[in-house]
């Protein structure tokens, strides 16, 4: 479609504010000719987040709860948060997503939600049979002081034999959606498991990760033979397969009995470098104290180096080696690492997104000689800029930035200054990457602008030798679109 | 067996067997996963095309990271709505109040980025912590020297339609403050679209070929000087129900400007809608270009419309859409395509508009209000449609169950409005119905059986378009083939 003669369309230019163009005129009195680049050092804002590089808590603890077996999310609050977490996680998943809301109306910020919440308690109960519902408190709730643990637990005595009724308490206002996740995580172990006889099987906390990345560590630890609780397990919640008949809740997920037995397992493997530190305050380190459960923290297994160490922590488990068809796949991409290391030597990345994944992709970045000159992070933790350190032995830039906390526009900021040969993040990369005029290699979440965002693998060999095969092939490209010649043997 | 929530029962309605109007104007039922959103998204819905303006959202990051640049409104110039700026508040700031950096969050914005205009939207827990949202705003707009408007979009206070009112009553702070002297005799303005993916500019063009001027899109392709003189205006055609008719009363009551509803999806809807702005003019010239116009459109693309019709005569639709304004086009689009629609639900129809989708749909047509997805599904399995019109939510269900889907919401980026938007739409709904995917689908390859496994799929060569192809009808193959007059 054209549009009127009398418009120009310019195409939009990242997310800036284009002074220059011809009906920004000057707003009442105020110099409008707004800045220009060769102007002074400006002020950039600070205040205001300017699109923001995270979402909000409840939304990890909906991802969370969806990956448990007949569990149905709740949010306790006003609808349109449950409505908006909704279609983020459908837009990505595309899989249906059905969140609850306690609806809350004007008196009830007034007059506390506890009423709504037992209605859509009740509701959800009747609507969906579930075993179990997972009750997230929104902002508005938390702010208010809503009890939900109280009113859960009258609830829960009141309807005996009724779903079982887990709280957790995820206020926007003081953590993303990563930290709503690894707190839910946290609380739903503590909420069901109970003192357990030692069994053989292990615990796997993988933190928020593809489903098909829940699939291949399934695949990974069921190779060396050992049993496994996999902590959420959303690879068949949300990525299932097409309904034979109408589902209320999707069929999947850790079953809650498995739960139960996580304090009597041998080991617990918590993934994710940024929960290394003594600081968080993990589920792993729960059931380590309070059920004296050996915990193995690792980070996620993205690269060479990581898979390698979360090979070994299965092997030394399973008092094995490592099966031949992982060694295999192993050498296979050692292999391919050789047969294409030219084309990306030296490359510059610029990688953002969740702390962990862009953690485990500098490491993987570091083994193939990719530079990572910036490397950002929405949720604000202090171990991220000496764990990016840590993981880079070969390829630390000179130049290279580290943000954390930092929202888009800081980011582009940053990276118009160190200009990446390519940009490694969720869909939202996608405007920076534009403007730079540099590929775009989609991680992690969301993937709102291409489809099987489910489906993208980062962990384990296969993992890397996909990225790897990638990351060539995306060079190769354009450097073949850009050559005048256009050969087609490269 | 899906049953439905009892204190749902009286909103759910089959035409035919019961004369009893529908329950409808309720606030959710708790637990019952509404597919409803809250106030803000509806103010952000209604205030987002404004391109020249700087929209704040005052709260905690969530309400406005989750809308962050998915809407398919389109700006022919600047594009500073498309970005998400946020007071992103913090513990502290909801135990001692966020004032301060609002405050300092305006300033920094309007400094660098130099709007037009500035709108802040409040979120649930700003009401709660008690800022004084108005006050910061009239201090920065004294400081600043521009319009700093508050909106009262606090989520809980209810649905999306609460939520444009309070929309537009915040645009409505900038009418009659600008120019109107260059204003013609025939000046309308258009309200309650979009602009997404350039439906404002394609309903634009008509008007002016017509020699109608149009004033002001509202908020489509919107500017804050197009709303300071809209008031200039003579007519308001108002689209899209809920929307914008607070802000079309407004300007009634004070400017005398009166208004009409039209819709600009289909081609009967958009036709009536431009011989309305024709007739009001009372000018034969007016009236004349509009025959013209319309009867030229109508012949471009209605050999093409009736190729589709041929195949997907007697295929039945259910649609959830969230007004009922476009709930009426639809049934009215899908009936020129020789379609039933089986179920018609909207997140926000008042009586009167139920009244009226029970008029024009057929017998045993399920009609719902504020509906959830248990429901749709069971709709789905009961009525059996071969396509289901709505938003992103409600996609899931229908791909689960087998059904081809249609998107019809401000994330789509196909343009679906006017005559070639009536194009757009056939193709889309053709390519969704005819889709040989179906077969392999599960409930419905179970149905199959028995036939012969192989059934061949209905050849359909579907035309490859892109949005903002130029709406021209594609070439397609020899069965399909229209002669375009290009
Ligand atoms: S109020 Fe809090 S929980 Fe709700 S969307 Fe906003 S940030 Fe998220
Ligand atoms: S209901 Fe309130 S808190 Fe939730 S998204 Fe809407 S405004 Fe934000």
């Amino acid at each position: 479609m054209n549009p009127p003669t009398t418009a120009t369309l310019s195409i939009p230019i990242a997310w800036q504010f284009q002074p220059g163009v011809p009906d920004a005129q000057p707003a009442l009195g105020v110099a409008g000719e707004g800045r220009i680049a060769s102007e002074a050092p400006i002020h950039e804002p600070r205040a205001a987040t300017r699109n923001a590089c995270k979402v909000c808590a409840p939304l990890g603890a909906c991802v969370v709860f969806s990956g448990i077996e007949n569990c149905v999310p709740f949010l306790h609050g006003s609808q349109g948060c449950a409505t908006y977490i909704r279609r983020y996680l459908i837009s990505h998943f595309r899989e249906p997503v059905d969140i609850a809301s306690s609806s809350f109306s004007e008196e009830d910020t007034v007059f506390g939600g506890a009423r709504n919440l037992r209605l859509g308690l009740a509701n959800v109960a009747g609507q969906y049979t579930p075993q179990a519902i997972g009750v997230a408190t929104t902002c508005l709730a938390e702010t208010i002081g809503e009890d939900v643990p109280r009113i859960l637990a009258e609830h829960g005595a009141a309807n005996s034999g009724g779903p079982e009724l887990v709280p957790v308490s995820t206020p926007a206002y003081a953590g993303t959606h990563v930290d709503g996740f690894h707190r839910t995580v946290r609380r739903v172990v503590e909420h069901f498991a109970t003192p357990t006889p030692p069994h053989a099987g292990i615990n796997l906390l993988p933190g928020f990760v593809s489903p098909e990345d829940l699939r291949h560590l399934k695949e990974l630890v069921a190779a060396f033979g050992l049993p496994c609780t996999l902590l959420p397990d959303y690879s068949d919640t949300l990525d299932g397969a097409s309904w034979p008949e109408y589902q209320r809740v999707q069929p999947g997920g850790t079953p809650t009995r498995a739960i139960r037995r996580m304090s009597g397992a041998r080991a617990t493997l918590e993934l994710g470098h940024t929960l290394l530190g003594s600081g968080a305050d993990t589920a792993g380190r729960w059931l380590h104290q309070t059920h004296q459960v050996p915990r193995m923290p690792l980070a996620l297994p993205i690269g060479l180096r990581e898979t390698d160490a979360f090979m070994a922590a299965l092997g030394e488990l399973a008092e094995s080696g490592c099966p031949d068809d992982i060694q295999r796949e192993r050498g296979r991409l050692v292999d391919a690492m050789v047969d294409g290391h030219k084309y990306v030597f030296g490359k510059r990345a610029a990688l953002f997104g969740d702390p962990d994944l862009v953690i485990g992709l500098c490491s993987f970045l570091d083994e193939i000689g990719v530079r990572p000159v910036l490397c950002a992070s929405g949720t604000r933790q202090a171990a991220f800029e000496p764990a990016i350190r840590e993981v880079l032995d070969h390829s630390e830039a000179d130049d290279l930035q580290i943000l954390t906390g930092a929202d888009h526009a800081r980011i582009s900021e940053v990276a118009r200054e160190v200009r990446p040969d390519l940009i490694f993040s969720s869909s939202k990369g996608y405007p920076l990457a534009r403007e730079l005029e540099v590929p775009l290699i989609r991680v992690g979440f969301p993937v709102h602008d291409r489809i099987g965002g489910q489906r993208l693998l980062h962990v384990g060999y296969r993992g890397a030798q996909r990225f790897f095969d990638l990351i060539v092939n995306t060079i190769l490209e354009r450097r073949q679109d850009r050559s005048e010649t256009g050969y087609s043997y490269l | 067996m899906i049953n439905v929530l009892e204190q749902r029962r009286a909103q759910i309605h089959r035409k035919g067997e019961s004369t009893a109007p529908l329950v409808c104007d309720r606030k959710s039922v708790a637990g019952s996963v509404t597919q409803r959103a809250c106030a803000f998204c509806g103010s952000r819905v209604v205030l987002y095309p404004i391109a020249d303006a700087l929209h704040v959202v005052h709260g905690p990051i969530g309400c406005a990271a989750y809308n962050w640049d998915i809407r398919g409104a389109l700006s022919s110039g600047p594009q500073l709505h498309r970005n998400s700026f946020s007071t992103d508040l913090q513990e502290l700031e909801v135990i001692y109040g966020g004032e301060k950096k609002l405050k300092q969050s305006l300033g920094e914005l309007i400094d660098h980025y130099r709007p037009k205009a500035a709108f802040v939207y409040s979120t649930c827990i700003v009401g709660v912590i008690g800022d004084d949202v108005e006050a910061v705003c009239r201090q920065v707009s004294r400081e600043k020297g521009i319009d700093v408007i508050p909106v009262a979009s606090e989520g809980f206070r209810g649905t999306k339609k609460t939520g444009y009112q309070a929309a537009c009553e915040a645009a409505y702070k900038l009418v009659g403050t600008g120019d109107t002297s260059s204003i013609g005799p025939c000046g309308i303005n258009i309200l309650g679209d979009f602009n997404i993916a350039g439906e404002s500019w394609l309903i634009r063009r008509y008007f002016e070929e017509a020699g109608i001027e149009v004033v002001a899109t509202i908020t489509g392709d919107g500017r804050v000087d197009d709303l300071r003189r809209c008031h200039g205006a003579k007519l308001n055609l108002v689209q899209c129900s809920g929307s914008m008719t607070h802000l079309a009363k407004l300007l009634e009551r004070d400017h005398a400007i009166p208004m009409r509803r039209v819709s600009f999806f289909g081609i009967e809807d958009t036709a009536a809608a431009l011989y309305e702005a024709a007739k009001f003019f009372d000018d034969p010239g007016v009236l004349e270009r509009t025959q013209v116009l319309v009867n030229r459109e109508v012949g471009r693309v209605y050999p093409e419309l009736k190729r589709y019709r041929a195949i997907l005569e007697g295929k039945k639709a259910a649609l959830y859409v969230g007004g009922a304004f476009k709930a009426f086009s639809l049934v009215k689009a899908l009936k020129l395509l020789g379609m039933k629609t089986v179920l018609a639900g909207t997140q926000t129809g008042s009586p009167e508009d139920y009244a009226l989708l029970r008029e024009i749909c057929d017998d045993g047509t399920v009609i719902v209000d504020d509906s959830n997805p248990v429901e749709l599904a069971k709709f789905i399995l009961e009525l059996d449609p071969d396509l289901f019109i709505g938003g992103v939510k409600e996609r899931p269900i229908a791909y689960k169950l087998g059904v081809g889907f249609c998107d019809h919401n401000h994330e789509r980026k196909i343009p679906l409005a006017g005559f070639e938007g009536m194009l757009h739409f056939a193709r889309e709904v053709h390519a969704s119905v005819m889709s040989p995917v179906w077969q392999f689908v599960p409930r419905r390859a179970a149905r199959a059986v028995g036939q012969p496994t192989r059934t061949p799929p209905t050849p359909v060569n579907h035309p490859a378009h892109a949005p903002g192809d130029g709406g021209r009808p594609a070439s397609i193959d020899g069965a399909l083939h229209v002669n375009s007059e290009d």
